[in-house]
């Protein structure tokens, strides 16, 4: 059975406490949200905190809040909250559903917002146990100095696979990124970046705060959808999201949105919708968006399943989140 | 590397006030097996796959084997050690699984009655849809599930009518 290594725990109680608490100790401390990803990523040895921030009690960082143009989320709100929350059935549906397919239902109750947007990238070579990758000469990501995806690659390219992250790039939504010094807003689309060694833009130091996801028309259709073998507890092998606004009778007309493809590489993939923009959504315009997307998507062996069999999924998967969208 | 600090944690287990010393990086599931002795909480997989080691926290079924120890201070603890009532009878969903075969070799069961346990208290007549939507993160090798729902929907049966 893996064990935990030692660390010490700091349970800060306020933002100011906790920020100041990750400024002091730098690169050697870590934050803990639900501990869904930072535990078995511990036990695997692929990180070494001597100290582990838990924000847990930090007062300020649970629930949804109707700002106005926005809603904001905060960090620790659960993904079981996310699920059912009345805000969300009003004016971001699909991060709902989203949140809904996240593992299973006492992950759920774990897992934060804040920690699914922070998860760690995943890769069929590092999601494994110390032994298991000593035996392969470990590699770039974590002490060694290969990729066992990318033959001669200087960068990682582990997927990002946290299913909010999909949907709330697709809704322009962005986040609140506190620290000693500051607070700045950052755009999920520049949030994250195309190094699976370190995917976002997160600096030591600075806590996420809060995700603001715009409400959106009446007329925006959200949707999403996960491919996996099981209909929980695994991580995507695929997921499209896809914001839509459609206006007039059905099918009704694209007049903007965005479509985004995740499960991929470091960083989630944006499809612009112009090439349906101004047309009717017919199957015409939805099969264009499938090939769309199929033209931009390349999976690879950073997740171990057939990644020509995932290519060919990219359109069915693309028809199933429009379908989401416009009939859920 | 050893480690000999200890944080001290104060929590309700079972409706009896616990108050213990912890290594920090200890796990609930650890505490409850190593340091309390209470042995019916299982470990299956240690990295939320699988459910065996569903505990309540404050009414809520969560992975124990993913749960820091220290996050349970102050809070309530429910465990399968803690479902009989105070004439030792077993409880409602204890009895169902019982009845109806819902257990085999039984390394699943403690997960799967916490869960059930956690599912009829928010939805107290549940479908059978409802009752795998609650019970998917929970994994059986050797029942098949079938047994099993039949348990849910009997202990929802039996707290019908059991219910004052
Ligand atoms: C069996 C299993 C299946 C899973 N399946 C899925 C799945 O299908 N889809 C999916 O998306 N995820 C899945 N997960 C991962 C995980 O459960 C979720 O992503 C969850 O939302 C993570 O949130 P957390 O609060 O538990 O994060 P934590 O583990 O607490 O943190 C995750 C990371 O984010 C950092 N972090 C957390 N909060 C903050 C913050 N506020 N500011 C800065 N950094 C922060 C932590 O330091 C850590 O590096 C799965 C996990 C397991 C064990
Ligand atoms: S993509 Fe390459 S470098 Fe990154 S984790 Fe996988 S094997 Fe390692
Ligand atoms: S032992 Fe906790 S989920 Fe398997
Ligand atoms: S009874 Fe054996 S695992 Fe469920």
């Amino acid at each position: 059975m893996l064990r935990l290594d030692p660390f010490k725990v700091e349970r800060p109680t306020t933002v100011d406490e906790a920020v100041a608490l990750l400024a002091a100790h730098g690169a050697k401390a870590r934050v803990l949200a639900g501990g869904t990803d930072l535990l078995p990523n511990l036990k695997h040895g692929l990180h070494q905190p001597e100290l582990v921030v838990s924000i847990g009690g930090v007062a300020g960082l649970r629930g949804v809040k109707d700002a106005g143009e926005v809603l904001e989320i905060g960090a620790l709100t659960t993904l079981a909250e996310l699920e059912r929350h009345p805000l969300l059935a009003q004016f971001a549906p699909g991060l709902a559903r989203a949140a809904a397919q996240v593992a299973g239902p006492q992950l759920r109750r774990m897992g934060t917002i804040g920690g699914n947007l922070c998860l760690d990238t995943r890769c069929l070579y590092y999601n494994q146990s110390a032994f298991w990758r000593e035996a392969l000469g470990y590699c770039l990501k974590k002490d060694g100095s290969v990729c066992h995806v990318v033959a001669d690659g200087k960068k990682c390219v582990a997927a990002a696979s946290n299913d909010t992250a999909t949907m709330l790039m697709a809704l322009g939504a962005e986040v609140e990124l506190r620290a000693r010094d500051g607070t700045r807003r950052v755009p999920l689309d520049a949030f994250y970046l195309p190094d699976g060694a370190k995917n976002t833009v997160v600096d030591e130091g600075e806590l996420l705060v809060c995700v603001r996801v715009p409400k959106g028309s009446p007329a925006r259709r959200e949707g999403y959808a996960k491919l996996r073998h099981r209909n929980s507890i695994d991580f995507p092998l695929l997921s499209v999201a896809v914001a839509l606004d459609v206006e007039g009778v059905a099918p009704g007309t694209v007049t903007g949105g965005l479509l985004v493809v995740s499960a991929l590489q470091a960083r989630p993939l944006r499809v612009s919708l112009d090439a349906v923009r101004g047309r009717a959504l017919d199957d015409g315009a939805i099969e264009e968006l499938g090939r769309l997307a199929h033209g931009r998507c390349h999976p690879m062996t950073n997740i171990a399943d057939d990644p020509a069999w995932r290519r060919d999924m990219v359109p069915v998967l693309v028809r199933r989140a429009v379908a989401d969208a416009l009939h859920a | 590397m050893r480690s000999t600090m200890r944080a001290e944690l104060r929590f309700t287990l079972n409706g009896a006030a616990v108050e213990t010393m912890v290594r920090p990086q200890a796990r609930l599931l650890d505490v409850l097996r190593d340091t309390l002795g209470a042995t019916g909480t299982k470990e299956g997989c240690g990295e939320g796959e699988c459910g065996a080691c569903t505990v309540l926290v404050d009414g809520r079924a969560v992975a124990s084997c993913l749960f820091p120890a220290l996050e349970a201070e102050g809070k309530t603890v429910l465990t399968v050690e803690g479902l009989r009532n105070a004439s030792g009878e077993l409880s409602v969903v204890q009895r169902a699984f019982v009845d109806k075969g819902g257990t085999q070799c039984g390394f699943c069961t403690p997960g799967m009655v916490m869960a059930t346990t956690a599912l009829l208290q928010e939805n107290p007549s549940p479908s059978d849809d409802e009752i795998r939507a609650g019970l998917v993160g929970n994994l059986c090798r050797c029942t098949g599930y079938v047994q099993i729902v039949d348990a849910v929907k009997q202990a929802a049966e039996l707290a019908a009518k059991e219910r004052p």
